[in-house]
Order: C-alpha cells, then structure tokens, then sequence
C-alpha cells in the first residue's frame, strides 16, 4: 500500500483512438474492415427477442388448469393478434361465452397446463450500436460489432454523468481557473460541447440542459450541484446511463479545482470542431473514464505521450490529489526510496515536491499524479 | 498429504492478485513469503494468468525459490528445498466475483433460504425476486433480463407442496429470456432446488431456453434446510460455466490442484473451519473497496452476507447515501464541514487508491468505515436468523420463554472473537484505530476477542482447509491472526460516571465508570485470570449483576474495558459529542486529529 501512483489521465492533441462498438446479443455487422464511419452511423444491428407476456387464461375462463386444453383456440407457434380469441369455453346449450383475448400480437410460445397460463411472445425489438466517433472501421468482430479507430485529440476526464453525444466545442471559460456560471449560457449554444474552467455551478448547469447543450466540460463540481441537477445522489461509481439530455465531463475532481493547463489549451485549440463526448465512468478494475475525442482531419505522427507506464522521476510534474494539497501543482525534488512516517501514522513511500506556492512538502506517491504541462 | 511440504496460493481479487508461499518448519506449517501483482483480468491483457506469474516471480524473488520453468509452469512436485512446490491453489472474485439472481416463492421463506444458500457458495445477490415481494410481475420480468446475473437460483415450495407457483416463477424466467453476463450467445444456468414434484413441469415450461440443473430441494420442509446440494451447483456452475467465460480461468483451472474457489466461498470454509476447531462463535468482515462481506458462525450455523455496494472507495459514496451524512459525521473527533466531507468522499471514489496523508483525513475514513461496518452487520443480522415460518409446538412452560421464528441468530453476548479484515482494518496506522473501529461498529457485549487477519490471506487459507485443513488451521493461528486483545463489555444503561462494573485482577480490585473506554496493558500471549462483578443492571454473561469470572488474554492493543454501555448512544449534541470522543480516542492512545 502506497508505493504506487495514480497515473494521470490522457490528455493528448494526436492519439490513435480505438473504440470497440459491440451489440448486448449476437447480431449483423453493418460496415467492413476499412469503411469510413461518421458518429451516428449505424455499424451493427440485432434484434432482442421480446418479453412473454403471461395471459392467466384458465382463471379467466374459471377452469382447471388441465381443463385449459379443451377450450383452446390456438397452438404454441401460431402468431396472434392483440384481441384475438385464444380460448373459449361455452355453457348452458352454448348461450353463454367466455372468451380469453390477447392482451397483444405475438406469438404463443407457452400454453402450461401446470399453470393454465398462455404465453405470448412480443415481437423482437432491434438494437443499433452506432459509430459514434467519426473514424474507420479497424476490425469486425463477426456477429457482435466491429473496432473504430481515429487519429484524434483525446481528452480523459475523471468523472462524468450521461451517454454518448456529439457536438461542437465552445469554449466558454477564458482562463483554466475561471468559473462557468448560468449568465455565460445562451440558446445559442444548442447542441454545442461547452466547456469552463475550474468548476461549473449547480445553475449553469441546470441551463446548459435547458438550452440544449450536448455536453459540459470543466475543471470540478461541487457535489451537491451534481445531486441537485441529477436528482439523486450516485452511490456506487458506475455511470453513464442517466436520464438527462447533457453529458457532463469533470476533468479534475469534486470541489472547484483549476483545471489542468494542458486540458484547457488543448480543449481551446479545438474551438468549433465536432466532438465526441461520453461521461460514462466506472472506477475498478477495468476502469472506464469520461472522455472528449475529436478526431483530426490531417494524417501526421501520432504524438506520443507517456501513459500508464510513465516514470515517476525527479523533475516530473505532479498533481497532489489528495488533502492537505489536494489540487496543488508541483515539481518532484527527491524520491526517498525507503518508506517515511507519515502524518497520519502509516510508513509509506513518499516524494519531496516543491509546490507552485513555494512550499516544499512530502506528499505519499499514491496521492499524486503525474501531468505534463 | 504427510508429503506436501511446500504449498503455494494465489487470490485473484478485483484490483490485486495475492501469493502466498507456506513451508513445513520443524514439523509445521508456516507462512514463508507473501507476493502481489496488479490483476490482469482486463485489457489489455486479458488474461488473468499474466497477474498470477507475476505475483509468483514476486514470490520467488521473496523467497529466493524457484516455482516456475522456463514456460512459467508450476513446477510440481517440489524437486528439492528450492525447486518448485508441492501443491498450488487459487481462489477468485475477479471480474465483478459470481452474480446471481435468486427466486422463491415466498420472500421470508424459500427465497430468503435460497439467498442464503447463494451468500454460502460465495456469490453476490443482484436481485430476490419472490412470487409475493410485492412488484408486478412485469416488473419482475423487465429486472430479469436487465440485470444479466451469471446464474440463477430457484427456490420454493416443500417436497409435495406448491407446484403451481414454481411454475409460475419458471415461466417468468421464461417470458424474461436473461443472457449472462459473461459468454454473448451462451444459456443462462438456472438451478433449480425446489419442490421436487414440480421438477418435471418446471423443465417442461424452461423448454430448451435456459441450461438448467436441478438439485435437491433447499426447503423440503418448513422446518429445515437443506442448502448443502444448490451450494455445490452453484460452486460446480461457477468452475464449469462462469471461470471458464472468464479470460485465461481456462489455463488457470488446469494449473490448480483444487479448481477455482470463488474468494468469499474460500473464507467462509476457513471461519467455519476455525470456528469448529476452537468450538468457539465467531464473526468475521471483510471491508474492500466495493463490498462487504460479514461471515458469521453461531452454534454450529453458518451465515455469510455480502453488501454489495457498502465499501470504502468505489462504493464510499454508497455508505454516504445509505447511512446519511448526520451518521458518519457523529463518529468524527472534531468540528467537520458537511459539504467539505461530501467532496473529500467524492473525491476519494473518483481516485481510490489515494490514501489519508493527514490524521484528519484517516479519522474522516474511520468514521465512514464504521457505518459501513455497521450497515453491513445490520444486513447480516437480518439474514442469519432462524427460520421463518415454522409451526412451534408450544407447551405451558414454552410460554414464557420461546423465541419467535425469523429471530437472528447473532448473539453478541455468546460471540467470542471478531476478525477483521480489508484495507481500512488491516492497514489502519495503529492496531488500537481497528480495534476501536469494531467496537463501534459491532458493540461486542460480555467478553469477546478482537483480531485482524494480518495480510487478508484468509481466502487463500480457506481453499487450503478443503485440501489440508492442519496446514491451514497452524498458518491461520500463528501467522494470519493478529489478537488485539480481549474487550469486556457490561451490556446495561445508566448515568455518566456511575459506576459499570468492577474487576479483579491480580489481586486489585478497580472500578469502571459507565460512559469510559479503559485499556489495560496486557500484552500478546499473556493471559489472566478475572472476576468480573457488573453493578446493578448490567450483564457481562453471566446475567444482570451477576460476576463473571473467567481468563481474558491480551494481544497488540491489550484488554479493553468498554463501559460506554450497550447499546452505545452519543451524545446528540456536537458540544458534548465531540470531547466525548476525544476522552475515547485518548483512552485507546490514539490522538483524535
């Protein structure tokens, strides 16, 4: 414990982005390896086989369950209209009917005569996975989707709310550590990817969903602005699937926290271009982060950025991520390699950074990340 | 088994892949070396035998044997004293751990039985659907197919009772058509262990849609229980259908002498095992990031419970909602901001692997940590209790004295050790900080032994107690279990500063004033004998005002006297609350901030 570090997050104007696309079932693949794909096209389709709907026949005809056979009207496998008679008994000479109509169309799958039910299947319903990254189609994965690849500026959020969506980015912050409030939000900005700097009030966004933004991008919330504008607090670190018309990606934490220098001039750089945004977020193993990508228009190298493997040395650039400096920026000075007692009484290993405010401080390595600035 | 020598153990958690090398000294066994590499269940790797090698070079470096050929193979058996090993074994809960769905047909009945036998095999409960918990049936069926468990298991009706209702829970699942989770075009497993006159009409309605296995009836009367047979479907299931979905169990499965044991399954056979050696009642938790697990064994019976979104970072935000910010906030030794501590929770979620630099920011932990320890043993407490439901053939002399159905089974005064185990509990700075951390939590009553398990190789251990329960049994005493000490706890209310309970203890006598948390010095091995004398009112074990006399042993923290009462109420009012727990913390030797 705590001889390991955070890495940061991507951030990077030119990454080959890879974004694997896959159906829930087995399905149809739409495209081919090489097709040039635009966000919302569709790439893979199958079809969901729908739900049995249960029709408690023998207690509607008032009838034993094994007496259900005789007043049948159909077989397992007929498809039926909603309406349709599926049973009927007669009594009294034939003068009185009772009937059992299907509440739905579909098709009988079950007729039990455990139960006395009828079972009637609904039709399928089909589900798309579209592209959602302009890109090309890399690999098709038979039956269940394909891989799209882009060359594209790439940014990794920390944590975000709301799915997949696509729009214009707009910068609305004029510096890292200004704030996004409700007055800066105009119509508009209708489907555009708007993005501030340290923090975005609860208000701005409560109007950036009103107005139509399709995403927001910013340093920090604080959260109960999230709760108020979600309606409900998130417990568990899986996201992604709210019921709300505007993505949310924060880049640096909960709170108001500038946002990382890199972020923002990489974000202000690709003003008016179309983006790609997801808040999807899930924090264990197999971590999934927010993202914004907007692929680049001209072929050039690929820029390379030290990621997951990146060395911790003196000299890096960190972030402390953690109180009492959560937030603060710094430059590694020594890294002690024996574990060192720590304020709160554990022994761990530790580094010596000189913070941006002057201060030179021992922070635990597992409190930092690394960014380049 | 005279011949295994040298064993090695692996636990492929979510985050981290655990080794552990155990050698035969001088005729017992003991821990050798302890190895971790990340687990590599996920891309990019996907293939969890990369994590498992690597925890083993760690291992070998450690121990300076050598375990792998030159194709990173188990070399096996042991060649001589520093070639190979003689036996390896592997537990899991990577890649979300085993998720199941369960159904019954009347919730406080065959599905709550039914979800026992799930939590027994290890699995985490996504849903309990039962014919009468209230939902529609399109509810039902719509949560079904959404949820997408690896297996479910399906209860209900005594042998020759209601063949109707399992019927109709089969025909939802039906009308639901689930996939699993794992596997895209493969069939559901569902268990069925149910009526067994309703056998035949059940596979007959699951037609070929869903592989189903039927096992014997877990309910085949209302008096008893029979969960013995689903649990093995379910361990069977798991290895055959679940591990082998998951990317590289393949290759793990044929590595291992013993198959794969799901983790939460591997420490429930150790506390078991621990607990009919020692004869003794025992109650373990295991606190991770995302769950909690409680296993409890109360005369002879089993229970174990998992919350599943009760854990301290990816789920810390989860405690937050469930026991309100007023809860945790009342176990914090100094003045805290509501919407500060809402984002330094927030903030932890986001980035779990952070750790508290400050001593602020541990007792902020600490606190959360208890709520969620008291969350999850409330949870457990509902679960592992008599069964419900049962006609009781009263006589006159029963009037007075016969429990009802459905009362749980956890007795905190007949408890006589707590383990516990995970980041927050294990790694807590000083041993006192966890000790203190289950008092609160659980409030132990009488006389009861607090310890941890050292390096939470208890998962380890427990699939080692199914193959060689003598190694497992020496290695758990002597290098996994860390005694704090004993506690003893007077059960009663009464005014501050009255006096508890008195105690004799070499030849002093001393009293204890109800509302204070003493520790006495009482180091690791050392024992003594005491006469407990609770004052008027209150309970040690023996009954209301009546002396106890018994041994109490100590350990790394020593003996704790807590005469906080039970249960233990905080003063509601911060002004009062606040120094309270600070006199608490300085009682323990811990420094509130």
């Amino acid at each position: 414990m705590g001889t390991a570090y955070t890495p940061g997050l991507k951030v990077s104007p030119r990454t080959l982005v890879r974004k694997t696309r896959r159906l829930p079932l087995k399905g149809q693949v739409l495209v081919g390896e090489g097709d040039l794909v635009a966000p919302d096209m569709v790439v893979a389709r199958t079809e969901i086989p729908g739900v049995m709907q249960t029709v408690r026949a023998g207690e509607q005809l008032g009838l034993e369950p094994a007496e259900l056979k005789a007043a049948l009207k159909v077989q397992v496998g007929d498809k039926v209209e909603r309406d349709q008679v599926l049973a009927e008994t007669r009594s009294f000479f034939g003068l009185f009917r009772s009937e059992c109509r299907a509440p739905l169309a579909g098709t009988v799958e079950l007729i039990s005569e455990h139960s006395g039910h009828i079972g009637i299947r609904l039709p399928a319903a089909p589900v798309e996975v579209t592209a959602y990254i302009h890109g090309r189609v890399a690999e098709v994965i038979p039956d269940e989707g394909v891989v799209v690849e882009a060359e594209a500026a790439f940014v990794q959020g920390i944590f975000g709310v709301g799915g997949e969506r696509t729009g214009a980015i707009h910068m609305l912050a004029s510096s890292p550590d200004s704030k996004l409030t409700d007055d800066m939000i105009t119509p508009d900005l209708a489907g555009k990817v708007i993005v501030g700097g340290s923090n975005v009030s609860g208000a701005a966004l409560q109007k950036a969903a009103q107005v139509g933004c399709a995403g927001v991008v910013a340093g920090a919330i604080i959260d109960r602005d999230l709760v108020d504008f979600l309606g409900y607090d998130i417990g568990v670190a899986i996201t992604g699937q709210e019921d709300i018309n505007t993505t949310l990606v924060i880049t640096e934490g909960f709170g108001s926290i500038r946002m990382a220098d890199r972020t923002f001039r990489l974000l202000s750089s690709l003003e008016g271009k179309q983006a790609s945004i997801n808040g999807a977020t899930q924090i264990r193993a197999g971590v999934i982060r927010p993202e914004v990508i907007v692929p680049t228009e001209k072929a050039g190298a690929e820029e390379k950025q030290q990621d997951l493997g990146q060395i911790l040395d003196i000299g890096s650039h960190i972030r402390a991520i953690r109180e009492p400096y959560f937030g603060l920026l710094g430059t590694v000075t020594a890294l002690p390699p024996e574990p060192i007692l720590i304020p709160s009484g554990s022994t761990v290993r530790v580094l010596e950074a000189d913070l941006a405010d002057g201060q030179r401080v021992i922070i635990p390595r597992a409190n930092v990340e690394i960014i380049e600035e | 088994m005279a011949d295994i020598n040298t064993i090695l153990a692996t636990d492929c958690g979510s985050t981290t892949t655990k080794a552990i090398l155990i050698e035969k000294q001088g005729g017992e066994y003991r821990l050798r070396v302890r190895g971790e590499a990340p687990t590599t269940v996920e891309t990019p790797f996907d293939d969890v035998t990369v994590g498992v090698v690597n925890a083993i070079r760690e291992v070998e470096e450690l121990s300076g044997r050598t375990i792998l050929d030159e194709n990173n193979l188990i070399i096996r058996p042991a060649r001589d004293e520093r070639t190979g090993v003689d036996l390896y074994l592997s537990t899991s809960s990577a890649g979300g751990g085993l998720q199941m769905t369960v159904a019954g047909v009347v919730k406080a009945m065959s599905a709550e039985s039914a979800e026992r036998a799930a939590l027994g095999a290890g699995a985490i409960i996504i849903d309990v659907i039962a014919v009468d918990d209230g939902r529609k049936e399109y509810e039902k069926v719509r949560r079904i197919r959404e949820l997408r468990p690896d297996m479910i298991l399906a209860s209900g009706g005594t042998d020759g009772g209601t063949i109707k209702h399992l019927v109709e829970i089969a025909e939802m699942l039906l009308a639901a058509d689930p996939k699993p989770r794992l596997g895209i075009g493969m069939k559901l497993p569902v268990i069925f262990a149910g009526n067994k006159d309703a056998r035949e009409p059940v596979k007959e309605t699951l037609q070929d849609r869903l592989d189903l296995h039927i096992v014997d009836n877990l309910r085949p009367t209302l008096e008893s229980e029979n969960l013995g047979p689903a649990r093995e479907a379910i361990h069977e299931l798991f290895l055959q259908h679940v591990m082998q979905q998951a990317p590289g169990y393949g290759k793990l499965s044929s590595w291992t002498d013993a198959g794969i044991m799901a983790t939460p399954n591997a420490v429930g056979k150790i506390i078991e095992t621990i607990a009919e050696q020692l004869r003794m009642d025992v109650l373990a938790v295991d606190i991770g990031g995302a769950t909690t697990d409680v296993f409890s064994v109360f005369g002879g019976t089993f229970n174990r419970t998992v919350s599943a979104n009760l854990g301290m970072s990816y789920s810390i935000c989860n405690v937050l909602t469930e026991s309100g910010i007023a809860n945790i906030q009342r176990w914090v030794p100094f003045d805290s901001d509501e919407e500060d501590l809402r984002n330094r929770l927030r903030n932890k979620m986001i980035r779990p692997t952070t750790i508290p630099h400050t001593l602020e920011d541990l007792r902020i932990e600490q606190a959360v940590a208890r709520e969620a320890l008291r969350l999850g043993f409330e949870h457990h407490k509902s679960l592992a209790r008599t069964l419900k439901g049962i006609q009781q053939v009263r006589s006159v002399g029963d009037l007075l004295t016969q429990e009802a159905t459905g009362q749980t089974l956890v007795k905190m005064m007949e408890l006589d050790m707590i383990i516990g185990s995970g980041g927050v509990l294990s790694h807590a700075p000083r041993n006192a900080e966890s000790a203190y951390m289950m008092l609160d939590a659980y409030q132990p009553e009488g006389v009861t032994m607090l310890a941890k398990d050292s390096i939470f190789m208890m998962p380890q251990l427990g699939i080692l107690s199914t193959v060689h329960p003598e190694a497992a049994a020496q290695v758990f005493d002597r290098d996994c279990l860390i005694r704090f000490g004993h506690v003893i706890a007077p059960v009663g209310t009464a005014k501050p500063g009255v006096t508890a309970c008195w105690i004799e203890m070499d030849g002093e006598r001393k009293s204890f004033s109800y509302g204070t948390l003493t520790l006495i010095p009482l180091g690791l091995g050392e024992k003594k004998e005491v006469a407990i004398h609770p004052a008027r009112g209150f309970d040690v074990g023996a009954g209301r005002g009546r002396s106890l006399t018994t041994t109490v042993e100590g350990g790394t923290v020593g003996l704790i006297v807590d005469a906080r009462g039970r249960p233990l109420t905080l003063p509601a009012d911060r002004k009062q609350r606040i120094p309270k727990l600070q006199e608490w913390h300085a009682a323990l030797g811990l420094e509130p901030e």
